[in-house]
C-alpha cells in the first residue's frame, strides 16, 4: 500500500493505493472524494493485483499505476467529488512500480511525466486531454523501483542498486552511478536545488546534486553526503523542504521516522 | 501481496524446525543397548525425522500448498507446525513447542532480511531442501517425494522476475514484522543485537548483478563516456565470486538457510523485556480473530478422522524437551509473557461420551464433503490433508 499527497493548483488530495484499488481523500482526511476498484478475481491468482505508483500531473490529473501495467489517468475537478477516469495508458507489459511528474521546467520536446515498471522499462509522456507517448527506454534486466523527473532529466533507481540519469527528450543515458549495494527503495528530488535523495536496503541514504553543464550540456551528478541508518533497511526517504536541506527516513521494523 | 509466498514460508520454516529437532534429538539420544524404554536412541531419531519429512512432503499436501493463495494467519500456521511436529512418536510440551516455533521463525526472518537479492530466497529454500535430503538419504521413497517438490519449486519460481520476488520478500517481511525475540545463538554470534534487532552488515560481497558502490560515470549526448568520478562511504564491499546454482543439484554459494546448529551448542531464547514492539504483537494475539472460529470448526471436523498415536511408553514416554532440563521447561511455561503466548487451541479427542456428542454436533452442522473449490478459509484443505495422512 502507498500514500501520497497530490498537489494540484486548485486543491491537494491524499491518494492511497492498495490491493483493492485507489482511494482519494481531502487533504485533511475528512472525506473520501473518490474510489476506484481494481478488477479483483474471485480466487487469488498467481499474479498479484494491486495499484502502485502515484503522481499529480499536468495541473489537473492524478495518475496511478497498476499491476497489469496500465496507468490510470484521473481527471480531478477543482472542487467536489466528480473525479473521472479520463484515460488508461497501456504501454507497460509489467507491473508499474513508480510514476513521476516534471518538478522543474521541461525543455522543449521533453515530456512532463515518466512511468516505470518491474522490467526496468521507462515511458515518457506529455500530459493533456489526451496523453501522448513521447519515448520508451527499454529495461536491461533490473527492476526500476523509483523514478523522478527534473528539468528534462529522468533519475531512476534500480533493484541492483544503480541510479541512472536519462535525457528525457532523447531517451539517452547520461549518467550511471553504482550508488547502493542493495535494492533502492526510494528516490526524491528537491526542485529548488536539484538535490537527489536515494534510500536503499543496504541501510544507506545518499544525497546527490544534479546539474547541467551549460557549455557541454552534459548532465552532471555529484555525491554530497551519505548517512548509514545502522541495522535498518531503508524503505522510505523524502526531502522535507523544496531546497533539500532536511530529509526524513523510514525503515523496516522501525516505528520511528528519522529526520536529518 | 504475493499469492505465491506460502510454499516458501512453509518449506523454510519446516527446514528450520527439522534442524532444531535433529540437534535436540541427537543431544538427548542414548546408545541403543544402554537406553531405557523411555529414552531416545539413534533409531528413534531417524524414525522421527523420516516420519515428519514424509508427512511434510506428501504429494497431495504439496499440491494444495502450491496453489496461489494468501498466507495463513499466524495462529493457523502455528497449528500446522504443531501437527507436523506430532506426526511421529515424539511429543512436545507447550513450552517446548513455543520455543521451537520462536527459533524457527526468528531464523527464517533473519534469512529473508539478509538475502542479498530478492531471488536468493529461492537459494535459501534450496539450502533447506539439500539438508533435508541429507537427513533421509537412506530412504529412497521419501527422497523421491522431496525431489518432486524440488522440481515443482524450480518450475514455479525460476522464471519469476526480480519484481515478483521482491513482492514475495515484502509479503514475508510483513508477516515477520515486529518480531524481536532474542535467540542466544544469534546473540553470541553477534548477528542479533540485545534489543532483538538483527545486525545488517555493510561489508562483504555485493549481490550478484550489483556493482560495488562508488563509481559515477558521465556520458555525453552521443553515449560516449566522458568522465569518471568516485565517492566513498563507510561501507566495505567486494565483488562476489560466483552465482549460486538454481538447479536440482549445485553449489548454492549462499550460506543462509544452511544448518547453523551443532550438537554441542544449546540454543536458548530470551523472553523478558524484549522491546516496546511487544505492544503491537500483543494487540494481534488478544484482538478477537474472526477467522479463529472458522479455524476451530474445521479443526474439530478434522478430529473425526484423527488417529492419535499413544506412545507405548505411557504419557511422557517419548517426549522431547527443547530445554536443557525438565525444570527449565516448566519454568519457561510459567514465565512466558502473556503477550507472546501463541494461544494455540488444544483439542483432545477423548472417549468421553459427552465430548463425542459435542464433536458430532459440530460435525453435523458442517458440510462434511470434499474440499470445496471455492472455499477461501485459511488452511482448511491443507489441515484436512495433513490429518488424512
Amino acid at each position: 500500500s502507498q500514500a501520497a499527497w497530490c498537489e494540484l493548483p486548485a486543491r491537494v488530495l491524499l491518494v492511497l493505493t492498495s490491493q483493492r484499488g485507489v482511494q482519494m481523500y481531502e487533504a485533511d482526511g475528512s472525506t473520501m472524494v473518490f474510489w476506484h476498484a481494481l478488477d479483483v478475481p474471485e480466487l487469488p491468482a498467481a499474479h498479484s493485483v494491486f495499484a502502485r505508483g502515484i503522481a499529480a500531473a499536468g495541473g489537473r490529473f492524478v495518475c496511478v499505476g497498476t499491476s497489469f501495467g496500465a496507468v490510470l489517468v484521473f481527471d480531478i475537478p477543482p472542487k467536489g467529488t466528480n473525479v473521472t477516469l479520463s484515460e488508461v495508458l497501456e504501454q507497460h507489459r509489467d507491473p508499474v512500480t513508480d510514476i513521476a511528474a516534471e518538478q522543474g521546467q521541461a525543455p522543449d520536446g521533453a515530456g512532463d511525466l515518466v512511468t516505470a515498471d518491474d522490467s526496468g522499462t521507462l515511458c515518457l509522456w506529455s500530459t493533456g486531454e489526451e496523453f501522448t507517448l513521447l519515448g520508451k527506454i527499454p529495461g536491461s534486466g533490473s527492476t526500476c523501483s523509483s523514478v523522478a523527473l527534473w528539468n528534462g532529466i529522468v533519475a531512476a533507481g534500480y533493484g541492483n542498486g544503480q541510479i541512472r540519469l536519462w535525457e528525457a527528450g532523447s531517451g539517452r543515458i547520461r549518467a550511471q552511478v553504482s550508488a547502493h549495494a542493495r535494492w533502492i527503495y526510494a528516490l526524491d528530488l528537491a526542485p529548488l536545488t536539484g538535490k537527489l535523495l536515494s534510500g536503499a536496503e543496504d541501510s544507506f541514504v545518499h544525497v546527490w546534486k544534479l546539474s547541467r553543464n551549460p557549455d557541454t550540456d552534459d548532465i552532471e551528478v555529484q555525491h554530497c553526503h551519505a548517512e548509514c541508518v545502522t541495522d535498518t533497511q531503508v524503505c522510505g526517504a523524502r526531502f522535507c523542504d523544496p531546497a533539500g536541506d532536511t530529509f526524513a527516513v523510514t525503515g523496516y521494523d522501525l516505528s520511528e521516522i528519522l529526520c536529518y | 501481496m504475493s499469492a505465491r509466498t506460502l510454499p516458501l514460508l512453509f518449506l523454510n520454516l519446516g527446514g528450520e524446525m527439522l534442524y532444531i529437532l535433529d540437534q535436540r534429538l541427537r543431544a538427548q539420544s542414548i546408545p541403543g543397548e544402554k537406553a531405557r524404554k523411555d529414552e531416545w536412541t539413534d533409531v528413534d531419531r531417524k524414525r522421527v525425522m523420516n516420519d515428519i519429512i514424509s508427512t511434510m512432503f506428501n504429494k497431495k499436501f504439496m499440491e494444495e500448498l502450491f496453489k496461489p493463495q494468501d498466507l495463513y494467519s499466524k495462529k493457523a500456521l502455528r497449528t500446522v507446525y504443531d501437527r507436523l511436529a506430532h506426526a511421529s512418536i515424539m511429543r512436545l510440551n507447550q513450552a517446548s513447542m513455543d520455543k521451537l516455533y520462536d527459533l524457527m521463525t526468528m531464523a527464517f526472518k533473519y534469512q529473508v532480511l539478509l538475502c542479498p537479492r530478492p531471488r536468493d530466497i529461492l537459494l535459501v529454500t534450496f539450502n533447506h531442501l539439500d539438508a533435508i535430503k541429507d537427513f533421509i538419504s537412506d530412504s529412497p521413497a521419501i527422497l523421491n517425494q522431496v525431489d518432486e517438490t524440488f522440481r515443482r519449486l524450480i518450475e514455479t519460481y525460476n522464471c519469476l522476475s526480480d519484481g515478483e520476488f521482491q513482492l514475495i520478500r515484502q509479503t514475508l517481511l510483513i508477516f515477520f514484522q515486529d518480531m524481536h525475540i532474542r535467540v542466544s545463538i544469534f546473540l553470541k554470534d553477534k548477528v542479533q543485537n540485545s534489543n532483538g534487532r538483527f545486525v545488517l552488515p555493510i561489508s562483504g560481497p555485493v549481490p550478484w548483478g550489483t556493482e560495488v558502490p562508488g563509481l559515477i560515470r558521465i556520458f555525453n549526448h552521443k553515449g560516449v563516456e566522458v568522465k569518471r568520478a568516485e565517492f566513498t562511504t563507510a561501507g566495505n564491499y567486494v565483488t562476489p565470486q560466483r552465482e549460486g546454482s538454481f538447479e536440482l543439484y549445485g553449489d548454492r554459494v549462499l550460506k543462509l538457510g544452511t544448518n547453523m546448529y551443532s550438537v554441542t551448542r544449546p540454543v536458548e531464547t530470551h523472553m523478558s523485556g524484549s522491546s516496546k514492539n511487544l505492544a503491537s504483537q500483543a494487540k494481534e494475539n488478544i484482538a478477537p480473530n474472526p477467522l479463529a472460529k472458522e479455524e476451530l470448526n474445521f479443526l474439530a471436523r478434522l478430529l473425526g478422522g484423527l488417529d492419535i498415536q499413544k506412545p507405548p511408553g505411557g504419557e511422557t514416554g517419548f517426549r522431547l524437551n527443547l530445554f536443557t532440563t525438565d525444570e527449565e521447561e516448566e519454568h519457561a511455561a510459567q514465565t512466558r509473557p502473556e503477550e507472546l503466548s501463541y494461544k494455540v487451541i488444544n483439542i483432545e479427542a477423548t472417549q468421553e461420551p459427552g465430548r463425542r456428542a459435542e464433536l458430532s454436533r459440530i460435525l453435523g452442522e458442517l458440510d462434511v464433503a470434499e474440499p470445496r473449490p471455492g472455499s477461501a478459509e485459511k488452511g482448511e484443505d491443507l489441515l484436512a490433508l495433513m490429518d488424512g495422512l
